[in-house]
């Protein structure tokens, strides 16, 4: 599961990726190479939107809950015309768009602003409950990190969701088993990682979080009413595409990145 | 007051479909009617009060306006960090009604005394905070918070206060209301403790010094306008809150009065709670009194500042 090829498409996006990182010389690298694939199917085949009209009341919904992994959306919301690619090279400046963790209020497509981990799932179940209420038919995506469902208010969340029965709530989890310390079964093991959703009332399915077709397969199909709401463990490569980077707690986040290391970078993408 | 409170939220659901009422675990039977005729609208969360806050959070993103109750300190306390990030960093329309702010509930200790609420409160940017002196202004308040912007926290009393607002004075959320216009000192207050200060004017009255007395409900945004216009011509000034000299009215008007370089500068005392964790339990009247928030030290500190 972790050897997965990458087409030229993910190699693209994480191309782009590196030239961000390139400008910037710093940002959550290793988190963001983890959920490419997660949000090229979110963005290409799975969620309805307008970017010409963010706001869009019908719209889906998708927050990045672990919002450290901002450079993998801001790509995606680029490639998919919510914002100007331009905007992509001044990742951090003072006066820019697109900052370390993003901000709902500065960039457009950005459902709300996260960074801080365990608020985005509350925020997301209830932005599907006023759906619920209003009886609208939007999904509700949230991608979490695996570290970040060490926080209680994660669980809190999940009771809740379950409790009002969201169905068209899908709650992704980025099970890449590395925090920034390390190892999550060494820093806070979330194992039986499915057992817990299942009982917390959820629908789970575990699929490779680098798999194109696969995913479209879970992300794509729609939830009826009264089922419960969904879980997608995602087994993901923190890192994935550049193998100096991957399974490496060191790219968690790195700042103050070399000219040598960029090069790096995209020579072992290119050959990956 | 609570009571009050929540029966104009009855009233605002019942009139716009935009209106959510969220609780914890609360007491049993809590707007009941509510939950029978708008079940759809009213949400018991159980014992999860920062997700309720994102939750919440959630609902306003989508155009509804939560009211949210459950106990101050674990609504601020608890909530802190989704208070800040979710509703106020988003400047979302969340109400957010604190149950026994101050000493309410001292016979439980000081895991449940909201004594430093408001000073929370305060260093949140976006926020609002009201605190009503009784349940006659709690109603004219409710139906100011339906298309008011931004997060509002609103601090609750004991309930069964005695009734010393008028409705002879408007009520406005952000403007203070002058209560008493005696000319030597002024005594800033909000919440519940005005009636403190309106029996110290009464009783200072017979002494000859004249008490003003500004009912500072909003504690933010502050009506600074307002209470340099009636510092202005009084010798001193003094603050009384049930909550922690640190970082609520008091700060707030220690910091406009420093900073408005009167000339010459007014004395200037705080009544308040001291900073420690309080440790006794009694009653809520039984712990303001050993903290000497009492007309009678009041009265004390307004012939001390005035005679020195």
């Amino acid at each position: 599961m972790n050897n997965t090829r990458l087409d030229s498409r993910s190699i693209e996006f994480r191309r782009k990726i590196i030239d961000i990182v390139g400008h910037a010389r710093r940002g959550h690298i290793g988190s963001a190479f983890s959920i490419v694939e997660i949000l090229r199917v979110l963005y290409e085949d799975v969620l309805r939107l307008d970017p010409r009209n963010p706001l869009w009341k019908e719209r889906d919904r998708f927050i990045l809950s672990k919002g450290h992994g901002c450079l993998a959306l801001y790509t995606a919301l680029a490639e998919k015309g919510f914002i100007k690619s331009a905007e992509l090279n001044k990742f951090c400046e003072f006066e820019a768009m697109l900052g370390g963790h993003p901000q709902y209020d500065k960039v457009p497509g950005v459902e709300a602003s996260t960074g801080s981990l365990g608020h985005g799932l509350s925020i997301g179940l209830g932005i599907a409950l006023s759906g619920k209420i209003d009886k609208k038919d939007f999904r509700t995506f949230v991608l979490l990190g695996d570290g970040e469902c060490n926080e209680g208010t994660i669980w809190e969340a999940a009771m809740c969701a379950s409790k009002h029965k969201l169905s068209s709530l899908t709650v992704i989890i980025d099970y890449n088993k590395m925090q920034c310390y390390g190892l999550t079964c060494e820093v806070m093991d979330l194992e039986p990682l499915a057992d817990k959703w299942l009982s917390f009332g959820f629908d789970v399915k575990e699929v490779n979080g680098h798999d194109i077709p696969a995913l479209r397969n879970i992300l794509g199909k729609r939830r009826f009413e009264g089922e419960k709401p969904l879980a997608v463990i995602c087994h993901t490569v923190k890192g994935k595409g550049v193998s100096s980077l991957e399974g490496n707690a060191l790219s968690h986040h790195k700042s103050k990145i070399s000219d040598d290391e960029i090069k790096k970078f995209y020579d072992e993408l290119e050959n990956y | 007051m609570r009571k009050a409170c929540l029966n104009e939220i009855y009233k605002l659901a019942k009139q716009d479909t935009r209106v959510v009422f969220l609780g914890s675990d609360i007491a049993s039977g809590t707007l009941a009617q509510f939950q029978r005729e708008m079940p759809e609208r009213y949400f018991m969360e159980g014992v999860c009060e920062a997700n309720i806050v994102g939750m919440m959070s959630g609902l306003a993103m989508n155009g509804k306006i939560p009211y949210l109750n459950t106990i101050a300190v674990f609504l601020t306390r608890r909530c802190y960090e989704q208070i800040m990030l979710d509703a106020a960093m988003h400047n979302l329309k969340i109400r957010l009604i604190g149950s026994g702010g101050g000493l309410v509930y001292a016979p439980l200790g000081p895991t449940h005394l909201a004594f430093e609420d408001i000073s929370l409160m305060r260093s949140i940017p976006n926020m609002t905070i009201v605190a009503p002196c009784d349940a006659e202004e709690m109603k004219r308040l409710m139906p100011q918070t339906l298309d008011y912007e931004g997060p509002m926290y609103i601090r609750l009393g004991k309930g069964g206060e005695q009734i010393v607002s008028s409705p002879d004075k408007e009520f406005k959320i952000g403007k203070a209301i002058l209560m008493s216009a005696g000319k030597q000192v002024l005594v800033v207050t909000t919440g519940i403790v005005l009636k403190l200060a309106l029996e110290a004017a009464e009783e200072l009255k017979a002494k000859k010094i004249g008490l003003r007395i500004l009912h500072m409900h909003t504690i933010k945004p502050i009506d600074s306008e307002a209470f340099l216009k009636e510092a202005s011509g009084c010798r001193a000034v003094i603050t009384l809150e049930e909550n922690s000299v640190i970082g609520g009215l008091g700060s707030a008007i220690s910091e406009i009065l420093a900073e408005a370089c009167f000339d010459p500068a007014k004395k200037f005392l705080r009544i308040g709670l001291p900073d420690v964790f309080p440790s006794k339990y009694g009653s809520q009247d039984k712990l303001m009194q050993s903290f000497g928030l009492t007309k009678e030290a009041l009265v004390s500190a307004a012939m001390r500042l005035i005679n020195t």
